[in-house]
């Protein structure tokens, strides 16, 4: 009898189960890649050791350090903000050591924030199961790859035994379909996604995204969508590996090369959901409708459109009003804004930086503005700079910083001071997610660096005919 | 982590729906290399302000937090019901919970309870009532007597009520895994 049609994440399922669910347990699955970083891990690595454990698998493992760094060196030296933060490193850098593990060190090449970094190095692959103690491992789902993040428990289970307990996650089709206009980006896409199905709408779910809408965007644009899965509640992202994976892939420090590449893609090849297999749900979007937004409120589904107002909501959302200073009918465009951040692993890779360029080239940021801009890697800071992103941004009066996340979490000492408006390329405005009382408005980085030049809340388009 | 079969405590209620992980326990407390004192950091932005319920002498004692729709939503960090618990919840009810933090809370005996919109309202609108959480039998008992049932995994169960370890689980499928890894690599 022929097998019934799969979903991508049914036969991601299929081959990664080492034991299979029965009602007394969640199925045992198997993990083919761990990224570990300096914050989710250390109480896992003193678990190991409490209790006499190796890590199993050393060659499935890498560590980077993203989350607590400074991205500020002075002689050479990082300007962390406090010893904590200082010692939390040491632990890893220590703890890396003692356990085996290939570590990307700060300043060194490689290094970079762990979702930006798998990538780059061709860790992440499609048809790969890929974990790591932060929720945006949801971000290499767009290579075709069940990628998810775990609390420091998990962390240690997959340190101990390469394998973690699941039980089967629902699926959700989430159809794109039209393209995105001009001045209009992934970001934007992701938000009005999340505006849609809401900050639960995923709960339970893996979110698969097809159709034309999503086939067109690059590997950047479809990391900066699966990034944000999270921010609907889902348990991953998922995009089905196709000519635009591969060729991104291809030639990368950890992919397979000359036979066992065509070997590889014959196989990525196949992962694509199978005619006739059924989603638990369906939800259709038109990205041509889609406008640059912008949020307004304390989590990432309050987005509007740039055109439009805060929605009256007849006080519903009155405590994320409060804290954002705003008000039931308020238009967005034209707030004055006092930090912009083009960071994070949402959008910190090359293209983001090239589109936050193009605007920023040959004007000024606007007085009174902060404008940090901070690469996602080494590698995308080689890359930018050796196309003079750098400079575009310097010489527009923006601060061009080392690699890590910065702003986005604010635990490194590059916050938000309390009470001022950021315009932010991140994935979170939570109160205080950029320090605490910061105000937080998550756009692309075309609307950021429109916020940048202009000192405000802006559409990007009329920006764009000008140039 | 210690059995839990039967609660019973007064509740605290946080009303607000979507608490993400980030009020929890803010990222600036999250450079520590230990799970140990973080209860005092719990919803540190929040308890600014003295007139929030876990300022006040309520929360002393109380071991169940009723907490609006989506709670613990956002950010991984298993710091979140580390300081939960550490504070001294040993359960959140709510409508809906997060599925990473409900699967963190499991791991440091802290029941996630999803009750339904009917009984949530209701626990909502009278905090400070003595309920009872029943982990054996999946139910929780109101105020009043009158008992709901809410659904809890047989895994998860069974770590709650024995305190077992998951990761004494995984290490006896070492077999498992093994051949597992021999056959696929």
């Amino acid at each position: 009898m022929p097998q019934a049609p799969r979903t991508l994440f049914d036969k991601l399922w299929d081959r990664h189960v080492v034991c299979a669910a029965t009602p007394d347990h969640p199925a045992v699955v198997y993990i083919d890649l761990h990224l570990v970083h300096e914050v989710t891990s250390p109480q896992a690595f003193d678990e190991l050791r409490s209790r006499g454990l190796t890590l199993r698998r050393p060659d499935r493992t890498i560590a980077t350090m993203d989350h607590s760094i400074p991205t500020r060196f002075s002689d050479g030296e990082p300007l962390f903000a406090d010893a904590q933060s200082r010692a939390q490193v040491e632990a890893l850098r220590e703890n890396c050591k003692e356990f085996g593990i290939r570590l990307y060190e700060m300043g060194e090449p490689g290094q970079g924030i762990v979702h930006v970094i798998g990538p780059e190095l061709g860790l992440t692959q499609p048809g790969h199961t890929i974990v790591c103690g932060d929720s945006h491992t949801s971000t290499h789902g767009a290579f075709g790859a069940w990628a998810f993040g775990i609390g420091t428990t998990e962390v240690g289970h997959v340190m101990a035994t390469q394998s973690l307990l699941q039980r089967k996650p629902k699926t959700l089709e989430m159809r794109v379909d039209g393209r995105l206009g001009l001045g209009v980006s992934a970001k934007d896409l992701i938000l009005a996604i999340v505006r849609k199905i809401g900050v639960d709408g995923g709960r339970e779910h893996v979110i698969e995204y097809t159709g034309s809408g999503i086939a067109a965007l690059t590997m950047d644009e479809r990391m900066t969508v699966c990034n944000m899965s999270i921010e609907a509640g889902a348990r991953a992202g998922l995009i089905a590996p196709d000519e635009t994976t591969f060729s991104y892939l291809e030639g990368r420090e950890f992919t397979p090369k000359e036979r066992a590449w065509d070997r590889a893609v014959e196989q990525w090849g196949s992962l694509a959901t199978d005619e006739g297999a059924t989603y638990d749900k369906t939800v259709t979007i038109d990205a041509s409708e889609v406008e640059p937004m912008v949020t307004y409120g304390t989590n990432p589904g309050m987005a509007v459109g740039i055109g439009e107002a805060v929605p009256e909501r007849g006080g519903a959302e009155s405590q994320a009003l409060a804290y954002m200073n705003m008000k039931e009918g308020d238009p967005l465009a034209g707030k004055p804004v006092d930090v912009v951040f083009i960071g994070s692993c949402t959008n910190a890779r090359l293209d983001d930086l090239r589109q936050a360029a193009s605007i920023m080239k040959g004007r000024t940021v606007a007085d009174g503005v902060r404008v940090l801009v901070v690469p996602g890697s080494q590698e995308v800071k080689r890359l930018a700079t050796a196309e003079g992103l750098d400079r575009i941004f310097g010489e527009a009066g923006a601060e061009w910083r080392e690699p890590g996340c910065s702003m986005c979490i604010a635990m490194n000492g590059d916050g938000v001071p309390e009470g001022q408006l950021a315009v932010s390329t991140s994935n979170r405005n939570f109160e205080g997610r950029q320090g605490k009382g910061a105000r937080t408005v998550l756009a692309s980085p075309l609307t950021a660096a429109a916020a940048a030049v202009t000192g405000t809340i802006a559409d990007v388009r009329p920006l764009m005919d000008e140039s | 982590m210690e059995p839990i079969r039967v609660l019973e405590s007064k509740t605290v209620v946080i009303a607000a729906d979507n608490v993400d992980t980030d009020q929890i326990i803010p990222a600036r407390f999250l450079t520590t290399t230990t799970k140990l004192g973080l209860g005092e950091h719990l919803f540190a932005d929040w308890r600014s302000n003295p007139d929030f319920v876990l300022n006040g002498p309520e929360a002393e004692s109380a071991r169940i937090l009723v907490a609006g729709d989506n709670f613990g939503c956002g950010s991984s960090r298993e710091h979140a019901p580390w300081a939960l618990a550490d504070f001294g919840f040993r359960a959140v009810v709510s409508t809906s919970i997060a599925d990473i933090f409900k699967n963190n809370a499991v791991k440091n005996g802290l029941v996630p309870v999803e009750v339904d919109s009917g009984t949530h309202t209701r626990l909502l609108e009278a905090p400070g009532a003595e309920i009872v959480i029943d982990v054996e039998a999946c139910e929780l008992a109101l105020a009043d007597g009158s008992r709901v049932a809410f659904p809890l995994d047989g895994f998860a169960r069974r770590c709650l009520l024995d305190g077992m370890d998951q990761l004494d689980f995984l290490l006896r499928q070492d077999e498992a895994i093994a051949s597992y890894e021999s056959s696929s690599t």
